[in-house]
């Protein structure tokens, strides 16, 4: 299986293809929709005046994100109190969620990569063209096994949206995904969509 | 009347963190059909790790501990009120020991209440009274919110799919359910189709015959024969594990009729993920046993 380490370059992206199983390891950042939401509003639209410590945290993302990829997730964390933060389980929300701001997040950012579960739609897979970057489905329900994966936990950023809806950096070992929407155009949700359409018409076409 | 709480709590971590042995035999003989190195098996080996990580380290199957349904089988005398508290205790305690999440969030203010607890209905309990030398169980499912969404409910004859109102109508609605939800619902899934009722007793009964083991039958052959087809053909679809195409895409079909209106023709499909979390514990004088 192929093993991919974070932060990645734009040729590994552009290998990648649909349907392919790979292990991600290095640095990623959790993110779902508050997150998506602030950014889109304080720094790619403008639409919102920066508060509090956006700035700060912006100019942190920038360096963090560049490369990296973005995981859909709203993690049960340990140690809240004592700042020993630990991922206790940490599977993948569902991405639809995120579209009206993914590609343009991806963009802004140098995103190679979205992480989540159930896939995106067009406007994400154009996204995926232009920066160039994928869509890795995670194993929904898997989150004790993906908590195992998350070897530290970094920092975390916005913890005040909530700690599901906060900004966590953490570093992760082997955290196995599936390419399903790659730089080229291809998604596997709309082959594997049209494809069980086609069987459903022959099955309701039979007789009872 | 004795205190459960603390049993109560124990039956929870057991439901969020222990996947039934009939669900996980099932899904092991799933990776068996994937090819090998195909995303599909990597994704039902990842489900199968997760499974045995979760009962080994007490930690939840999925982080989405969904809708806890309790049904209630209490002994002629019980008190419903009582039970009712140690059942809403037990979870709030659950909640504090990460057994559960919190997730009972206020539609109109959009506020989590933080325990699990929100109004009448959230937890739902059902109750029913059984003789009283009869002993006492509580029957608990965990119904997680994705799965929950590509439920779908089908009010016949549905003219688009060609469905009329018998066995034949019911087969075309639940496949157009299942080609729907590709794999939005964490497939491979499990379907629950109530047949009859009006709109909410025929939801209710599609989630209440889940609670029934894999592979038992509807007594009726020719339902016991639709259901079964109905696994198959929905397994050709290739929709597959997380809907990443492949060759199980559901694990096993119950069916169950009500009676309906004259008027009315509902058949009502509850979908439950891989992540199927329902147990069982029966108390009887002193003894609890958990399934
Ligand atoms: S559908 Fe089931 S397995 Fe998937 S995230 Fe929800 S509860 Fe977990």
């Amino acid at each position: 299986m192929r093993e991919i380490q974070l932060p990645v370059n734009d040729e590994t992206i552009r290998e990648l293809r649909v349907g392919e199983p790979v292990l991600l390891s290095g640095l990623m950042v959790t993110g779902r929709d508050a997150a998506h939401k602030w950014m889109m509003e304080t720094f790619i639209k403008k639409t919102k005046e920066p508060k509090g410590d956006d700035l700060q945290v912006y100019e942190a993302l920038k360096k963090l994100l560049n490369g990296a990829v973005i995981y859909h997730c709203g993690p049960v964390v340990s140690g809240l109190d004592s700042k020993d933060y630990k991922f206790v389980a940490a599977g993948p929300t569902t991405s639809i969620r995120e579209e009206p701001y993914q590609a343009a997040v991806m963009k802004h950012f140098n995103l190679k990569g979205v992480i989540g579960k159930g896939g995106m739609g067009a406007k994400t897979l154009q996204g995926c063209q232009e920066t160039p970057g994928v869509y890795f489905h995670a194993i929904g329900g898997a989150a004790s096994f993906i908590a195992q994966s998350v070897k530290k936990v970094l920092g975390v950023y916005k913890l005040e949206f909530g700690v599901p809806e906060a900004l966590w950096v953490i570093e992760v070992k082997d955290f196995p995904v599936v390419v399903t929407m790659d730089s080229h155009g291809q998604s596997q949700h709309t082959v594997v969509e049209s494809a069980s359409h086609r069987v459903l018409e022959e099955l309701l076409a039979q007789p009872y | 009347m004795r205190d459960l709480t603390n049993e109560i709590v124990e039956f929870i971590r057991r439901t969020s963190t222990d996947l039934p042995q009939d669900v996980e035999e099932r899904l092991k003989a799933a990776v068996e059909k994937e090819a090998p190195g195909s995303a599909a098996r990597g994704a039902m080996e990842t489900v199968l790790k997760n499974v045995e990580l979760s009962r080994k380290n007490s930690t939840p199957i999925c982080q989405d501990t969904g809708t806890p349904i309790f049904y209630v089988h209490y002994p002629e005398g019980w008190s419903t009120r009582k039970l009712r508290e140690m059942i809403r205790n037990a979870l709030v305690e659950a909640t504090q020991k990460s057994y559960m999440r919190p997730n009972a969030v206020d539609a109109i203010y959009d506020k989590n209440s933080g325990n699990n607890l929100g109004g009448e209905e959230f937890p739902s309990i059902h109750f029913e009274e059984v003789d009283a030398d009869a002993p006492l169980t509580i029957e608990l499912m965990l119904k997680g919110g994705g799965c929950e969404n590509v439920g779908a409910q089908y009010s016949l004859p549905n003219n688009g799919l060609g469905a009329g109102r018998d066995l034949a109508g019911v087969r075309k609605v639940v496949l157009d359910a299942v080609q729907k939800a590709q794999g939005q619902g964490c497939a491979p899934g499990i379907l629950g189709v109530a047949i009859g009722g009006d709109r909410g007793s025929s939801y209710a009964k599609s989630k209440e015959v889940l609670f029934g083991k894999i592979g038992e039958r509807n007594n009726d052959p020719e339902v016991a024969a639709l259901e079964e087809r109905l696994t198959d053909e929905a397994n050709t679809m290739g929709i597959g594990p997380m809907g990443f195409g492949g060759q199980t895409t559901v694990i096993d079909t119950k069916i169950v009729g009500m009676h309906r209106l004259p008027a009315s023709y509902f058949v009502s499909v509850s979908y439950m993920c891989w992540a199927y979390r329902r147990r069982k514990m029966t108390v009887q004088g002193d003894e609890v046993v958990y399934d």
